[in-house]
């Protein structure tokens, strides 16, 4: 690990100060806040980040770790613990989806320290972005390659890739984030601003190294979500290698309004299958209106799927993050709501 | 041989290096440190720190690098805390932070000032009665080589307190965050069955 210097920030203006010279997306930035740690120190250790000072923001917990629920919607403090909100009676019940991708991601003890806008800016599992041995890796050292696209890629990403990086966007969080059409607040040195959740995360096209829109030593500090009363009927599918603390080979983060046995609305995303977390809005609209019967639901999956490229390894995904689509849904129709 | 009989047993010769490390030199050094909130010239400074690790005050100085594990193996001495990847994928380092369970590999020790660290050797009453579930994991023979050991107790009281031990496919997905290469995974199962109730008597 690099030498840093360590320093604590009591509240937003000071993080600010300290963080004001470096933009948080980037790998090779400077100057990086410690919220939970769980991706920072990690990719710490692997020589992968090397930032010159770690601004530590859990401070900002006081303040920046509130979960509330009002008749507007929900509103996440940034600092909130991924544990915390998973167990909330609240979300479970009027946003299932929201906890589900977050109680089935990572472990009990990582749930407890990682904070929601850590989360969403965890980076990538790719072993050639986390194996320094490997020169060629263009989201870590730009423009020097792509060692997965003729290495081992069976873990990466068959939408939203492109000729410099195929690095599949890891965590569960975020699709349900952009399903429920969740805007970010952040606070930088020009003020406070909020966006749509879908702008913050960009695809990798010739720079993946660069990972968000996220201007430079911008704080996030909360995440809305409109009221959606049909989230109700909402759930997160993850498809993975072993069947708990692991990654997404394929997932689904669904939400269903249905009117009798017809689809009113339908929110769809997608994860373990793409660069960032991904919306699939061509699926959706070739639901609505319609029933959930086998030929509307493969036509649905193959929607989802229309632009996926494999590259070797990961052919399977396509198929699978089909038939993982199709499930979600169905398990959707065929949950018993609480009132 | 037992290891109370030996002179030199590995965990008090562990112990006594880690104290002696952290010696006067370091400390030293670390006096003319400034505070943790204002950053410094050389980030290889020592930070001094003052941790407080099952109920009492540790001062030590370290590199900023530190993790928290590091700090209590190899600073502070106390051993039982282990260390599986160092990359959060064990639970081999599993510590309670201010009551909740986490990993003390991607903790930096500087990070954990003026929180309240317990670790496997906080967990015993004073007077030496093992904690139920520590004692659930004999009476259950819950491990092989041991080496998970601490690490899954200290997961498993956090998920008998977490309200997250009601069956036995709950305690075993709020358990995963901890892996046994031994693969006692069906005695550990028990022993946390075993231990709740006890728990709550205590
Ligand atoms: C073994 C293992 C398994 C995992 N499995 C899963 C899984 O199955 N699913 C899943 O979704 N995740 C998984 N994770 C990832 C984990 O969820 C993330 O590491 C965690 O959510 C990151 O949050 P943090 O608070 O620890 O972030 P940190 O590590 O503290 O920060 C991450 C990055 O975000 C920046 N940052 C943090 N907070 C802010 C803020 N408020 N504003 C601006 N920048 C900020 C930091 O500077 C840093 O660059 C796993 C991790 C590990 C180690
Ligand atoms: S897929 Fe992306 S992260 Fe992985 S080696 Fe290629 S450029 Fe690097
Ligand atoms: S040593 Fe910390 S999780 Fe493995
Ligand atoms: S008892 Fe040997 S690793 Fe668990």
């Amino acid at each position: 690990m690099q030498p840093f210097v360590y320093s604590r920030a009591e509240d937003a203006a000071a993080a600010l100060r300290n963080g004001n010279a470096s933009l948080p997306s980037a790998v090779e930035s400077a100057n990086q806040y410690l919220a939970g740690g769980t991706t920072l120190v990690d990719l710490m250790k692997l020589n992968v980040m090397r930032p010159r000072m770690v601004v530590d923001i859990n401070a900002l917990e006081k303040t920046a770790a509130q979960i509330e629920l009002g008749a507007q919607g929900l509103r996440l403090g940034a600092l909130a613990r991924m544990s915390a909100v998973a167990d909330s009676a609240d979300i479970r019940k009027n946003f299932p989806v929201i906890a589900q991708s977050l109680e089935l991601a990572a472990s009990a003890q990582i749930r407890n320290m990682a904070s929601l806008g850590g989360n969403v800016l965890q980076r990538t599992r790719c072993i050639y972005f986390r194996d320094t041995s490997y020169p060629n890796c263009n989201k870590r050292t730009p423009g020097s390659g792509c060692a997965a696209l003729e290495g081992i890629n069976r873990m990466h990403a068959v939408l939203g890739t492109s000729r410099d990086c195929i690095a599949t966007y890891p965590g569960d969080f975020g699709q349900a984030l952009i399903a429920l059409d969740a805007q970010v607040e952040v606070q930088g040195q020009d003020g406070k601003r909020a966006f749509p959740f879908a702008q913050l995360h960009r695809q990798p096209g010739a720079s993946p190294h660069i990972e968000t829109t996220l201007k430079e030593g911008e704080l996030i500090t909360a995440f809305t979500i409109p009221a959606l009363p049909f989230a109700k009927r909402s759930l997160y599918l993850k498809i993975r290698d072993r069947s708990s603390y692991e990654f997404a080979l394929a997932s689904a983060a669904v939400a269903l309004d249905l009117e009798g046995d017809k689809v009113r609305d339908v929110r769809i995303a997608l994860g373990g299958v793409a660069t960032v977390p991904w919306r699939a809005a061509d699926a959706e609209a070739r639901l609505k209106g319609k029933g959930l019967d086998d030929q509307t639901l493969t036509e649905v999956a193959n929607a989802a799927f229309a632009g996926a490229t494999g590259h070797g390894h990961n052919d399977f995904k396509v198929e699978l993050g089909k038939r993982t689509l199709t499930r979600a849904l169905k398990q959707a129709a065929a949950m018993e709501i609480p009132t | 041989m037992s290891e109370q009989n030996q002179g030199w047993s590995r965990r008090n010769f562990l112990t006594s290096t880690a104290a002696s490390t952290m010696s006067v030199a370091l400390l030293d050094r670390a006096a003319g440190a400034a505070p943790a909130d204002e950053p410094k010239a050389d980030p290889r400074s020592p930070v001094s720190l003052s941790l407080n690790v099952n109920g009492s005050t540790r001062r030590v100085a370290l590199d900023a690098r530190t993790t928290l594990l590091d700090a209590l193996r190899e600073h502070i001495g106390l051993t039982g805390s282990k260390k599986g990847c160092d990359h959060g994928q064990c639970g081999a380092c599993t510590v309670m932070v201010d009551g909740k369970r986490v990993l003390s590999c991607l903790t930096l020790a500087a990070a954990a000032q003026g929180r309240e660290v317990t670790t496997i050797e906080g967990l015993a009453s004073a007077d030496g009665t093992l904690h139920p579930m520590q004692q659930a994991f004999i009476d259950h023979d819950a491990f092989q080589c041991g080496y998970c050991t601490p690490g899954q107790i200290m997961s498993a009281v956090a998920c008998v307190k977490e309200g997250h031990a009601n069956s036995e496919s709950e305690i075993r997905e709020y358990m995963s965050g901890n892996l046994c290469r031994c693969a006692c995974y069906p005695n550990i199962v028990d022993a946390i069955t075993g231990a709740k109730p006890k728990m709550k008597e205590a």
